[in-house]
């Protein structure tokens, strides 16, 4: 697809989309939002971007190989769960939090961590199947 | 024992997939890193097993919060038993695919799919959580049809369009059951719902959930008449794939059989007709479709939905004897099938065929080899001392004490099949003369392919054979495990108190 | 709205079951798609509904007070429509490559398997 208009406007969406998607990881905690729905919000930037330039440049763009932010997910996610077993000998997964708030980020604990860890899971593997079916068709 | 431990067989398979997930394309070090990591899950869950035996039921809350609202983990004898069980077929899967899953599959993620299906299993085994046992078997069913479709020939295309199919079925339908218990019961802790449930007067609703459980379980462990997914799917994938399923896949419907109609819906009498008279069908099917199959690989996918009748019918009898046999001949059952599909691809590697008809001289070539494969096959059968002798015993005895005389009947026609079958699979294979018929000439056969391949082959089914001939030999360890489960599974108290009430909490 | 919820739940079995009947792959697919939907009713039906109380304690006080909805229901259905995603697409893309090797959607012509050899 070849279009000025959306073009120009990926180019300004792009960004603003990626701040959206890091601003709703950071306030799912407690609030609407979340890991999930972030990494979409942040895979649908660089799809909008590949429909209004292709593929290879978006793929350019993300540096990274997608298939490698899903293991990286995965750990941190799996990570972030052992973290208190290791720490105080508490089940998996339990929330670990510093008594301190940062701010902008607001608490930082493990669920934070997790949450991190499913955004790049999303975000690869979305980018994956995406740009496996668009180069296979 | 620290409770934590019963986290890791699960963590430290999905740790392992990732791992290997960073080494995606690098196959020569996931071989290796596949390898010594089975070896530690196997060490891994041995220490859960013992460590069970010695102190008791093990639980432990995801997330520290407390039960029933959070999602607990049970390691009670079943459960780790079950989960030693998959590390050691994991480890002779491993191994055995290290060796003859070809290049093109090991590039498209075969070990990372296969060590989250053995998470997954794991999963399955030690959760106490209805819904969470309803996710570890999407878990598993999403591997299952990644490593079936695998390679995309033609036959496992075609294969993975049923199994797909049914599988997913049967996970709606469980859905669907979950979503009734949870309306009636307003939780989904396995060993709350069993308190619950007692007190629910319509009994009529009850029931109704739980032939949504027989179902939804049944078409997952392969129970007449939901059975028809399973021989027109298995003998498609790569031999490696069809052990790890044969051996465990519907051992987790069967587990979960046990389960929930032991700890939900204890004592229902119609659930118990059900239970038997599908059994018994399920015996009687699958031993006569394997009779007039000529492929390997197929008989042998019919034998699992024969010997499925005969855990089934255990739980159908419900006496504890019953339990006794239907979980030791679950332990044999697990080691052995494993084992023969194992044989069947060292056979297709050896002949380069699975039809009966082009299998033989195997004796003449490999004399010790053929001296290898009887161990499975005649553990199958049962011939004492092997490792299915004991669990039959256990079963007659069952059926006689409840004068169940069809049950009697049908297992008694299900051993003497499957021995015609094992006799008819040892002459085709070894004593037969090998037919004029060459094999596919692009095959590489087994006597072309380097020693340490070689090696790599028969070693996996050494130690499964071991394993089923110290489930033979040392049957009196493995009848007093299976005695002591069966007692924890006539009765649940200790199960409920273990999650419900763990020390330092009091007990009602 | 629980008689409305029924009917629709129903509906969804019904349709799901129709099309998992007939002879084409695609219909089989949307006849999963269909039940998948139906179950997760279900479920939302199953927790005790209750119009206009969400479980969120206010700020002010510690606990909640009248009736509120049962939120379970709606993590187990959050989970399940992922999991039912990722099926499904896996089920499209099954589709898709059966369709390309076997060259039909016929499903009684895709029987090669169960063929007596």
């Amino acid at each position: 697809m070849n279009t000025l208009i959306l073009k120009t406007a990926s180019k300004f969406l792009l960004p603003l989309l990626l701040m959206f998607s890091v601003f709703l990881l950071l306030r799912g905690h407690y609030l609407p939002g979340g890991g999930f729905v972030g990494g979409l919000v942040a895979s649908i930037a660089f799809v909008l971007h590949a429909f209004a330039y292709d593929m290879q440049s978006s793929r350019r763009l993300l540096r990274v190989h997608p298939g490698f932010l899903i293991p990286a997910g995965l750990a941190l996610a799996a990570l972030s769960g052992i973290f208190p077993m290791v720490y105080s000998d508490l089940p998996f997964m339990t929330g670990v939090w510093y008594p301190e708030s940062v701010p902008v980020i607001g608490s930082i604990g493990t669920a934070l961590f997790f949450d991190i860890g499913v955004y790049l899971v999303v975000v690869g593997s979305v980018l994956t199947i995406i740009m496996t079916l668009s180069e296979s068709a | 024992m620290s409770p934590q431990l019963i986290f890791w067989p699960v963590l430290f398979q999905l740790l392992l997939a990732v791992a290997l997930l960073f080494l995606w394309r690098k196959v020569q070090v996931q071989r290796a890193v596949s390898i010594a990591g089975s070896t530690v899950a196997v060490v891994l869950s041995a220490a859960l097993f013992t460590l069970t035996l010695r102190d008791g039921i093990g639980t432990v809350q995801a997330g520290n919060w407390p039960a029933p609202f959070g999602i607990a983990l049970v390691s009670d004898t079943l459960s780790s038993l079950l989960v030693l069980l998959t590390s050691l077929a994991g480890l002779a899967v491993s191994v055995f695919s290290s060796a003859s899953v070809t290049g093109a599959r090991l590039k498209f993620g075969y070990f990372p799919v296969f060590h989250i299906l053995l998470m997954g299993l794991n999963g399955a085994f030690l959760t106490g959580d209805l819904f969470n046992l309803y996710v570890w078997f999407e878990v598993i069913i999403i591997c299952s049809f990644v490593l079936i479709t695998l390679g995309t020939e033609r036959k496992q295309l075609e294969g993975a369009v049923k199994y797909f199919t049914l599988n997913m079925l049967a996970s709606i339908i469980f859905l669907t059951a979950i979503a009734v218990i949870y309306g009636l019961t307003g939780s989904l802790n396995l060993a709350d719902i069993s308190i619950q449930i007692a007190a629910i007067e319509n009994r009529f609703l009850v029931e109704i959930a739980a032939v949504l459980f027989f179902v939804g379980f049944g078409i997952k462990s392969a129970v007449f008449p939901l059975y028809f997914w399973l021989p027109a799917s298995y003998h498609t994938p790569p031999d490696a794939v069809s052990a790890i399923f044969g051996g465990l896949l519907t051992k987790v419907g069967v587990y979960a059989y046990l389960r929930i109609f032991t700890l939900i819906f204890a004592g229902d009498a119609f659930i118990r007709e059900l239970l038997v008279t599908a059994a018994i069908l399920t015996i009687v099917s699958g031993a006569l479709g394997a009779l007039i199959q000529n492929n390997l690989r197929k008989v042998f996918s019919y034998l699992i939905v024969c010997h499925i009748g005969f855990m089934i019918v255990g739980i159908g009898l419900g006496t504890e004897t019953a339990y006794a046999g239907t979980v030791s001949y679950l332990i044999h059952d697990i080691v052995v099938k494993t084992n023969l599909f194992l044989v069947a691809g060292l056979i297709f590697r050896v002949k380069g065929s699975v039809s009966l008809r082009d299998i033989g001289g195997l004796y003449k070539r490999y004399p010790w080899l053929s001296l290898l494969i009887a161990v499975p096959l005649f553990s199958l059968v049962g011939i004492p001392p092997l490792s299915g002798f004991w669990p039959k015993i256990s079963l007659f005895g069952a059926a006689t004490e409840t004068r169940s005389f069809w049950v009697l009947g049908a297992l008694i026609f299900g051993s003497v099949l499957t021995l015609i079958i094992v006799a008819k699979v040892w002459a085709a294979a070894v004593w037969k003369e090998p037919s004029g018929k060459n094999p596919p000439v692009k095959m590489v056969l087994f006597d072309q392919i380097s020693k340490e391949r070689r090696i790599l082959y028969v070693l996996p089914i050494v130690l499964l054979s071991l394993v089923s001939l110290y489930i033979g030999f040392g049957a009196e360890h493995i009848q007093e495990i299976a005695g002591r489960v069966a007692a924890d599974l006539i009765n649940p108290d200790a199960y409920i108190e273990a999650v419900l009430y763990p020390a330092g909490k009091s007990s009602p | 709205m629980h008689l409305l919820l029924a009917i629709f739940t129903g509906i969804l079995y019904a349709a799901g079951i129709y099309m998992i009947l007939r002879r084409s792959l695609v219909k089989l697919i949307i006849g999963l798609v269909l039940l998948g939907n139906g179950v997760n009713l279900l479920i939302f039906l199953m927790g005790s509904l209750v119009k206009g109380g969400p479980p969120i304690i206010p700020e002010a006080s510690k606990v909640i007070e009248g009736p509120f909805d049962d939120p379970i229901p709606q993590a187990l259905i959050l989970t399940a429509i992922v999991i039912s995603f990722g099926l499904q697409s896996f089920a499209i893309i099954l589709l898709k490559r059966t369709y390309q090797v076997v060259k039909t959607d016929d499903l009684d012509e895709i029987n090669t398997t169960d063929e007596f050899a």
